[in-house]
């Protein structure tokens, strides 16, 4: 009997990372899940993105917990490609009860240094991305009548600012806003929004050679090991960051009943970064 | 298997409301459990307060799930009378893991603005929901520090600790307060690995909002009927529902305390029905 049975999760970003973490938990729970990730990489992120290969193993995970898994090749940019994807999870399972808007991207400059192609690849990923995503899903719900969770993945840098990064702190400062609008509009039936907020997690995301030149500049070719320490200064709870695992404990809660008059909220899950 | 097997959790305001849901939600994943209350009136607050006997109930309702309980009966204000909890708690289990700064009061300006609030009415107000907060931390931090295990702190504020309201500016500035106490003690505490998180429900269904004095006061002074004021709360929050139930704050506190936020402190967790977004 898990908190989840008989319901079914959308993940975006889910080919690996905190992505796949959910895409586990939520499983775990009892959930049948909806995979759906680009699969590619993007010209303006300095790190590479998933590959079709990262996305079965996801496949894999989600069934050896004996749930359905179907996976989708599409960019949340993308309109067209995500109602194909949402209209393919609609078919095979019937409903959608939760969504998870993880899907994200980044690179590193100062606000004014940026290329528009940087500005818009990250700004059209973290924020356009999940409301595409939700707007997609949405309409569903409501005609099913069944409420639902829509859970959107910011950043507690969608709290506070860092430097190097304005397009991403402006994303995930916008998806408090897209999460809060969004949960006044669907209140009356019972979807409930919420955003969760991440400190550093040891994902493809801050684990590589872009990430560690920014928080080492001083060394030619900087290691995890470098940058340990500093990423540990960014957190309270004396951690340099946290596992994917942590964050979908998190977000559990959040698709679960165990929440079900919780809407509106930004929850950090960030060892008290915000608090530095 | 429960999340919180071994655990012994210290749970003010435990005899009825919300404490004593904290108190079964938390006996049911594994944990033992020492509630204290004052069980006794407070004549600033317009409604009944709990009795020895809600206390003896909670224990009985614990250990019906097969988990100890003890009871003392103990007012949050009184320092000295705290410490003698958290000895007790020691006493009879050797350790604290758990804290939950529950007890609270409600009361509220009897004629409209909060300039018209007695001196008594303020000071009973400050005294229970913020100083008796951090009496209760006092006491307990010591143990948890010694132990040695980290340990969770959870404090019960409330939608009126990130909001204003009329009528009741004591009650706004405790809740307000306690989320000062919060932030600075899960800074204080973190290497100790003690997490220190608030809750902020809505109006939950407990007899510090279930009573005639509080449906007055959001009534405009007449005594509306339960369904009336129910309507009245739900029109403030988005969610299509009035006041939540105790569990369901019970099951907020239940995933703080768990190893499952084991990175989670220095958090306002708000469980409103979207209060906070109307």
């Amino acid at each position: 009997m898990g908190t989840l049975d008989g319901k079914v999760a959308l993940i975006t970003g889910a080919a690996r990372g905190q992505g796949r973490a959910h895409a586990a938990r939520l499983a775990a729970a009892g959930a049948d899940i909806i995979a759906v990730d680009r699969c590619a990489s993007i010209p303006e992120v300095p790190w590479p993105l998933a590959s079709p290969d990262d996305l079965r193993e996801t496949a894999a995970l989600v069934e050896s917990h004996g749930r359905r898994c179907l996976t989708q090749v599409a960019d949340v940019r993308d309109t067209r490609q995500m109602e194909a994807a949402i209209a393919a999870g609609l078919e095979a399972f019937g409903h959608i009860d939760i969504v998870v808007a993880n899907a994200g991207a980044g690179s590193y400059a100062r606000a004014w240094e940026l290329t528009e192609a940087e500005w818009d690849a990250v700004v059209d990923t973290n924020l356009k991305g999940a409301w595409i995503t939700c707007r997609a899903v949405i309409p569903s719900m409501i005609e099913r009548g069944a409420g639902g969770s829509l859970i959107l993945v910011s950043s507690t840098a969608g709290l506070r600012p860092y430097a190097h990064m304005a397009h991403y702190v402006a994303a995930k400062h916008g998806i408090v806003g897209l999460a809060r609008a969004l949960a006044v509009e669907l209140a009356p039936y019972r979807i409930r929004v919420n955003a969760v907020h991440p400190t550093s997690v040891d994902t493809g995301m801050i684990q590589n050679e872009a990430t560690y030149r920014l928080f080492r500049p001083d060394l030619e070719h900087p290691t995890r090991e470098d940058v340990a320490p500093i990423f540990r200064t960014l957190n309270l709870l004396g951690v340099p960051w946290l596992e994917p695992d942590d964050i979908s404990a998190a977000v559990l809660w959040l698709a679960s009943d165990a929440s079900r008059y919780v809407t509106g909220i930004s929850l950090p899950v960030d060892a008290g970064a915000s608090l530095k | 298997m429960g999340k919180l097997d071994g655990k012994v959790a210290v749970i003010t305001g435990g005899a009825r409301g919300q404490g004593r849901a904290h108190a079964l939600t938390l006996a049911r994943e594994g944990a033992d459990i020492v509630i204290c209350d004052i069980a006794a009136q407070i004549d600033t607050v317009p409604y009944p307060m709990a009795t020895p006997a809600d206390l003896e109930e909670t224990v009985r309702l614990v250990e019906d799930l097969d988990r100890r309980c003890v009871a003392v009966q103990a007012d949050v204000r009184d320092g000295a009378q705290m410490q003698a909890v958290a000895e007790r708690a020691m006493s009879e289990f050797g350790r604290i893991d758990i804290l939950l700064a529950n007890a609270g009061i409600f009361s509220f300006a009897g004629g409209g603005g909060s300039w018209e609030m007695t001196d008594e009415q303020w000071r009973d107000m400050i005294d229970v929901n913020l100083t008796g907060v951090w009496q209760s931390c006092k006491a307990v931090i010591p143990h948890m520090i010694a132990g040695g295990r980290g340990g969770s702190i959870v404090i019960t504020s409330s939608t009126a600790g990130l909001h204003g309201f009329a009528n009741f500016a004591h009650y706004v500035s405790a809740k307000h307060g306690v989320v000062g106490l919060m932030r600075t003690l899960a800074i204080e505490l973190a290497p100790h690995n003690i997490r220190v998180n608030t809750v902020h429900p809505t109006s939950v269904r407990t007899p510090m909002v279930m009573n005639e004095a509080t449906r007055r006061l959001f009534g405009g002074g007449q005594d509306i009927s339960q369904e009336q004021f129910f309507e009245i709360m739900q029109s403030m929050n988005a969610l299509p529902v009035g006041a939540v139930e105790p569990e369901d704050i019970s099951n907020a506190i239940l995933w703080l305390v768990s190893d499952d936020a084991r990175y989670v402190t220095g958090v306002t967790l708000p469980v409103d029905a979207g209060f906070g977004v109307k």
